[in-house]
């Protein structure tokens, strides 16, 4: 079980791959999906890597996503 | 599409929310910047700031000029004052001093505060006032359209300079440590981790406080100077960087293409204008000072020290 | 309410109308002030620096006038009350923030003490140039108060009743005081505090949740607030809606716009500040104001003692202009003669107002120093002709 999750707000994504490109232990990718202003969200692709780190949520302009860790 | 299709499952618990969210006018979303923009990231870590320096948010305003920057102001949920182009620290000047017990933070970009806005910058550094400044530096006027600022590096092509840019450009942090200021750091929208630790820092360190925050600006910097995009920008920014705390800010400028050095680089302790003014007041006239109390209950009698009488 | 007694000076004073006014804006309660230096204005502010420390306040001396009249409104939304003072170039320096301040409806005072211009003019001498500006020198359509002291008592009132006007209508009101008012010495007299009524703010009783910052009471004025009180307010120089958030699109700018016109429309009407005399007969009425009126009191004596039939209408409240009352006059009376240090500006008002049914006949003067009377006796004698 992943020590931590992302969520993420579909319809505030822009597309501009900040998330992505940073997350520590990758566990995200642009999809090929659109929202419906046009742009690629990112899709959680390794989802038991998530750390719940939140640098995602940091990184994000858009305040479409944040990470944490799951209360243990 | 309205819901995401996840490739595997996750469980998101039900009282979880972004940590941002609770600093945001959450009805003015979405915002105005634009993909790639690196403004938003700086809120993000401005919002963490918040939270571990455990500031009372009723005593935070946030004073910013015009520009792109400039709108912060209007989507931070606290008090908040969208001034005019330059403006920004004198009103900030003003509230402080009115209300010394708010934690007053100017939010504004580098053509606001270091063009029409120079003249009061170098005088708030100078007098020491105890306003936390954070600069976003995306290097241009991106509100109105990409014009040359102050800041923009030599041979970058700018709205108003399509054949390049000649003239020097400023380094900021050198000048806002000549100016006076107490704390100068430099850092980029790829340093979110230390961006958030300096904000967290001058939250907690009283006098003129200044970190300059690279960012990119993707519609017209980037893309004027077929530099990509955003991400491009942030990976440029990872790149090039070198993080230096200490280095002498007359090491620092910024070039088109050269390194940026980040870090900390002033960090000393001053009184701050308000301690100079009682210290000089209370020895030239001892008994006689009266402590500056210019906030009343209703704006025109004040029950201060000595206890006054008001019939009304 | 009554003033706060830590800035009364009571007493009967030997002072210039610079230090009048200060005394003034001290007992309406002002504890903030920025400044910048500038002739004939620049003692307002000196000796408000010398008393402000010892009644309890700050006053910080900016690096221009741009900073001073933005900060001071800094200070009014920590919760103080505050000023700021200049002269003919400084004046046009702040016209940006004056706008500013008519815009977000931060009530605060403007003190202007006129002297020569265009420019750099004549520093150290008189004029009243600067009358039209005070109301349209910033851009845009917007309202604001403006009031003419003529000597040091009334520099000393006045600063009071501006303070007040601020307060009441959330709007910039502009004290216009001339460099002869500014420097000439008189008898001031400054009552007991609990003597002079000061206007509180009107700070909103509504919770943070319910309170809009821009949303108008029945009077057309919005409730106020400060900063520190968890309202978590925004005040933006954008077209805004009842929230404060910018909101530009055609529909508010009409409303919000004509609704900062509108809200100080009453000093056009009834509540216009004057000072009149024989205007039951009269044929001829002399409308002016500051040091003018002085000079023409003894051009309105002159007259009488010849048998003309003269009233004097003496402009207290220049913006909102008086209109109806000069409107209301021009129907009965023959001609206004109207003095002022300037080639003819509330004269353009007073012609306005009198809509083509009195003769008008602006006495001009380029500045640097007061009419001789003669001159203002003369155009009575030609305005009845």
């Amino acid at each position: 079980m992943a020590k931590g999750f992302v969520a993420i707000t579909v319809e505030r994504c822009k597309g501009c791959g900040f998330c992505v490109e940073f997350c520590p232990t990758h566990v995200l990718a642009l999809s090929s999906a659109y929202n419906s202003k046009g742009y690629h969200p990112p899709n959680v692709v390794s989802a038991e890597k998530c750390s719940g780190c939140d640098l995602c949520g940091m990184y994000c302009p858009d305040f479409a996503i944040y990470g944490a860790r799951y209360a243990r | 599409m309205n819901e995401m299709t996840l490739e595997i499952p996750i469980e998101i618990p039900a009282d979880s929310h972004n940590p941002v969210e609770p600093f945001l006018r959450m009805e003015r979303m979405p915002h105005i910047w634009c993909p790639g923009c690196g403004i938003g990231t700086t809120v993000n870590c401005f919002t963490r700031a918040l939270l571990e320096s455990k500031a009372d948010l009723d005593k935070v305003a946030v004073v910013s000029g015009i520009g792109c920057t400039g709108r912060v102001a209007g989507y931070a949920r606290l008090d908040s004052f969208h001034t005019t182009h330059g403006r920004a620290l004198p009103f900030a000047t003003g509230l402080k001093l009115a209300n010394p017990e708010l934690q007053v933070v100017v939010y504004s970009g580098d053509g606001d505060l270091f063009a029409i806005g120079g003249n009061h910058f170098i005088h708030a550094a100078r007098r020491n006032m105890d306003l936390k400044v954070i600069c976003v530096n995306n290097l241009t006027y991106a509100m109105t359209g990409g014009q040359t600022a102050p800041t923009t590096p030599g041979q970058v092509i700018s709205a108003t300079a399509p054949y390049g840019v000649f003239e020097p450009s400023f380094n900021l942090v050198a000048l806002a440590e000549a100016a006076g200021a107490s704390y100068v750091a430099r850092w980029t929208t790829y340093h979110v981790k230390q961006l958030a630790r300096s904000m967290n820092e001058v939250l907690n360190k009283k006098g003129f406080c200044f970190i300059e925050v690279l960012s990119p600006c993707p519609t017209l910097y980037q893309r004027r100077n077929k530099m990509g995009d955003g991400l491009d920008a942030m990976k440029f920014y990872k790149q090039v960087s070198k993080i230096r705390n200490g280095a002498p800010t007359s090491e620092c400028a910024i070039s088109k293409a050269g390194e940026i050095v980040v870090g900390k680089f002033v960090d000393r302790d001053r009184p701050d204008y308000l301690e100079l003014l009682k210290a000089q007041m209370s020895e030239s006239l001892g008994d006689r000072y009266a402590e500056p109390h210019c906030v009343s209950e209703d704006g025109g009698c004040c029950e201060g020290e000595g206890g006054s009488v008001c019939n009304g | 309410m009554h003033a706060d007694p830590k800035g009364v000076l009571t007493g009967v004073h030997f002072l210039d109308g610079d230090h009048a006014c200060c005394e003034g804006l001290l007992a309406a309660g002002a504890r903030f002030s920025a400044g910048y230096p500038i002739t004939p204005s620049t003692e307002v502010v000196e000796r408000f620096a010398s008393r402000i420390p010892t009644v309890g306040g700050v006053f910080i001396q900016m690096e221009d006038e741009l900073a001073a009249s933005i900060a001071i409104q800094g200070a009014v939304w920590g919760g103080a009350k505050a000023f700021t003072v200049t002269s003919g170039p400084g004046f046009s320096l702040m016209m940006e923030h004056i706008g500013y301040a008519a815009m977000t409806e931060t009530p605060c005072v403007f003190v202007d003490v006129q002297r020569g211009g265009p420019s750099t003019g004549l520093p150290t001498l008189p004029a009243q140039a600067d009358m039209m500006q005070a109301k349209w020198g910033s851009h845009g359509d917007y309202g604001i108060i403006a009031l003419c002291p003529n000597s040091p008592q009334e520099s000393f009132d006045l600063a009071i009743t501006a303070f007040n006007l601020a307060e009441e209508f959330r709007v910039p009101v502009m004290i216009m005081l001339d460099e002869c008012v500014g420097h000439m010495t008189e008898k001031v007299v400054i009552p007991e505090a609990d003597q002079i009524e000061v206007t509180p703010r009107r700070y909103t009783k509504k919770a943070p949740g319910e309170f809009r910052l821009f949303e108008p009471q029945a009077d057309q004025v919005p409730d106020m607030v400060r900063a520190g009180e968890g309202y978590r307010f925004h005040v933006t120089g954008l077209t805004h809606d009842e929230r404060g958030y910018p909101s530009m699109n055609l529909e508010t700018q009409d409303r919000f716009v004509r609704r900062l016109q509108d809200k100080v429309k009453p000093l056009a009407n009834g509540r216009a500040i004057c000072e009149t005399e024989d205007l039951d007969d009269a044929e001829v009425v002399v409308v002016s104001y500051g040091i003018t009126s002085r000079v023409a009191q003894r051009a309105i004596q002159l007259a009488r003692a010849r048998g003309i039939k003269v009233g004097k209408f003496r402009i207290i409240s220049a913006w909102p202009f008086p209109e109806q009352r000069i409107r209301e006059l021009a129907g009965r009376v023959k001609a206004f003669v109207v003095p002022e240090l300037n080639l003819g500006q509330m004269a353009l008002e007073v012609q306005r107002a009198a809509a083509g049914k009195a003769n008008v006949t602006p006495v001009t003067h380029a500045g640097g120093s007061v009419h001789n009377p003669e001159a203002i006796l003369k155009a009575i004698e030609e305005s009845v002709r």
